[in-house]
């Protein structure tokens, strides 16, 4: 009697656990086997997610940054910098150096019309002094050495101001190391007039370090999409001019540049 | 002491002979650069320049990476050393702004530069030489009516004794006849149109013939494949039907293939992407045509094809159910569970030539670098590979490519942790 309550106890176990091993397996066997073949921007990408993480989202390792949700004029001028050598990567260029200006503008449009929620930033390893210089570089630059704070360009969220300006949270503080120091290197550039070169000119490393320490771990505001419109300039301060993104005084960009029709901050 | 002097003497003769023979050839079919045409041209010659310079795939070379169309500066290197395209824009000092149309001529047709001094042939003056003089006004017209850019050519980096005058007198004494090309009055006017474009202005054998130590291409109209130096990119055969022959395509497809980038069950890669953006796609229907009935109508190799006599699924180079699974894991998404790709977006692997390759380097490319096929007016929104490099060992890498070329009716050599390695580090053999 007691081996058969026990038997049956166990197969009234054995049922549901069976069927959840069963869903389980089927579920990983689905998600190892091949997602149906689509006519996508997502198929299309799916070279750039190999690294960038799944749909964009970052690689885990810190140094292949997101791509969903940035600005797509800011995109679209990075797969240009990298095709003609303004910024170096050596699987990025080969990568896209068969592709038409008008189908990396489609890719960066892809990419930035993705509005996927952040993972929280990673917990801070700065003393507390590096991340006040961090902050206050930031958020009010520094009028003695003509620093602009990159909130000015970045927006006052630093979520980027759409379509050319991209936003600074959300990258691992390698990744903004690594770009800042490639500024300051020369190994990164852009359209000239080369703004963030003449800004990043002005910072040390341990600026560059404390920046970088800061950004990195701020949590991202509740609406993350980049602004729509550049702050007020400060009066007293020396415009900059931005090849990549006209900012203060409207100039018209560089001229070589087709145009982005159509790109205007999404949502 | 007698026998010493005439051996001196012997020897100062066969020196001299030699300098005579190799100075002789070196002016062959001479231009005299002394005429001073005017020089008008009209819009629609500058715009036949326009056309031919694509045809020729001059801007690839001649532009720098993100640098002025033309301006050249663009490093190419060869196993003898760097050489830096020259600026081919109207500016008097650093471009051809100096230089008259048979300056330019003298160029493409004798390989010499406005000064006189002979041109190092990775610039293709050895297929260049067939075109017309016709064509070669149209485009220097064509290049004379560009922007003019201030930059001044780099000088080349080569090793001695290739950087020598001398060596190259040599060099083309052995190499290179001038010489524009001979209709076949045998053949109707499509194939020698064809004759014309691909061995002329496409210089399709600057890749597609095999080179040499010295890096002549002796065998050039043969087109039976050639390893690209210091590229890695193995460039497949024209004539045998394991590797690129047309032979037995449609003409249709080897116009797509050209004019699109794409065919059905193939697709180019690496170098041959830059020819399909940066000349084919911009070529005419009639000439596409042309190069395709020629390509088409070159006589077939009688080559056998390598079947396997390396060991396959060999446990000592690589565990063959550990290649099956990193097959699954990475590759079958996109190229199938069988090989069979998808049409449209993804090559197959089974049955294609490009994957039984004898010639692996471009394999172990496309596995560590991946790709797209290259945009163009025909194909404008290209599928692409991501690269591996970053994920698979040599170990890896060579495992999932021996599987794909001993599955599905493939049979092809394994290929070694150590060749994909030699790639990694740039240096395929």
């Amino acid at each position: 009697m007691k081996m058969t309550r026990l038997r049956s106890l166990a197969c009234h176990l054995a049922a549901p656990a069976f069927f959840i091993c069963s869903v389980l397996i089927a579920c990983t066997t689905m998600a190892r086997a091949a997602a149906p073949f689509e006519d996508t921007m997502a198929q299309r990408t799916l070279a750039c997610t190999a690294c960038h993480g799944s749909q964009g989202r970052a690689a885990a390792d810190g140094y292949y940054p997101r791509l969903a949700g940035k600005p797509a004029g800011y995109l679209y001028h990075q797969l240009l910098n990298f095709r003609e050598g303004r910024r170096h990567y050596g699987l990025m260029t080969q990568l896209i150096d068969p592709l038409t200006d008008a189908y990396l503008l489609e890719i960066a449009q892809y990419f930035s019309n993705l509005d996927l929620p952040y993972p929280a930033p990673a917990p801070v390893q700065a003393p507390a002094e590096v991340l006040r210089l961090g902050q206050q570089l930031v958020m009010q630059g520094d009028a003695s050495r003509k620093l602009p704070a990159c909130v000015q360009c970045h927006g006052q969220a630093m979520t980027g101001v759409a379509p050319h300006i991209p936003g600074l949270l959300g990258l691992p503080r390698d990744y903004l190391n690594a770009q800042l120091g490639a500024w300051k290197a020369g190994q990164r550039r852009a359209h000239l007039p080369d703004c963030m070169n003449t800004v990043v000119a002005r910072l040390s490393l341990s600026d560059i370090n404390a920046v970088a320490s800061w950004i990195a771990a701020q949590p991202l505001p509740a609406n993350s999409r980049p602004a729509t419109a550049l702050p007020a300039w400060p009066p007293g301060l020396d415009t900059m001019q931005c090849g990549s993104a006209p900012v203060s005084s409207g100039s018209p960009g560089s001229p070589n540049l087709p145009g982005l029709p159509g790109l205007k901050a999404q949502k | 002491m007698k026998t010493w002097s005439r051996v001196a003497w012997g020897f100062g003769l066969l020196v001299v002979c030699g300098v005579a023979v190799v100075g002789a050839l070196n002016v062959q079919d001479e231009t005299n650069v002394k005429t001073t045409a005017a020089f008008a041209p009209s819009d629609s010659l500058i715009e036949r320049g326009a056309y031919l310079a694509r045809a020729g795939n001059c801007m690839t070379c001649h532009t720098a990476r993100g640098g002025a169309s033309y301006a050249g500066g663009l490093g190419m290197a060869t196993p003898f050393g760097i050489v830096y395209t020259s600026n081919l824009t109207p500016d008097a000092n650093t471009g051809i702004g100096n230089w008259s149309s048979a300056h330019f001529w003298r160029a493409m047709h004798n390989g010499r530069s406005k000064d006189g001094r002979l041109l190092y042939p990775a610039f293709p003056y050895t297929s260049y030489t067939q075109i017309t003089r016709a064509d070669s006004d149209a485009i220097y017209s064509f290049l004379r009516s560009q922007p003019a850019v201030k930059q001044p050519n780099r000088p080349h980096s080569l090793d001695f004794p290739f950087n020598t005058q001398a060596a190259l007198a040599v060099w083309r004494a052995l190499y290179f006849r001038p010489g524009v090309y001979q209709l076949d009055a045998s053949r109707n006017a499509e194939w020698n149109q064809g004759a014309y474009l691909v061995n002329g202005l496409g210089h399709c054998s600057a890749c597609h013939a095999p080179r040499d130590a010295l890096g002549g291409t002796p065998d050039r109209l043969a087109l039976s494949g050639g390893l690209i130096p210091m590229q890695n990119w193995y460039a497949p055969s024209l004539i045998s039907p394991h590797e690129a022959g047309m032979q037995q395509w449609e003409i249709e497809n080897i116009v797509g293939l050209l004019r699109t980038g794409v065919a059905p069950g193939a697709s180019v890669s690496g170098p041959m992407a830059a020819v399909v953006t940066g000349s084919t796609q911009h070529l005419s229907p009639p000439d596409l045509k042309a190069m395709a009935s020629y390509l088409k109508a070159l006589p077939a190799a009688n080559v056998p094809h390598q079947v396997a006599a390396v060991p396959r699924l060999d446990g000592a180079v690589f565990n063959a159910a550990a290649a099956v699974k990193l097959y699954e894991q990475h590759c079958a998404q996109c190229h199938g569970a069988n090989g069979e790709g998808v049409a449209g977006a993804y090559p197959p692997l089974a049955g294609n030539r490009a994957v039984t390759l004898k010639s692996t380097v471009n394999l172990v490319q496309l596995v560590l670098g991946g790709g797209y096929a290259p945009a163009t007016a025909g194909n404008p929104r290209p599928f692409g590979m991501p690269p591996f490099v970053l994920v698979l060992s040599d170990q890896e890498v060579a495992g999932v490519i021996s599987h794909i070329r001993a599955s599905w009716g493939n049979q092809a050599s394994a290929v070694t942790p150590l060749e994909v390695n030699r790639i990694r580090a740039g240096q395929a053999k």
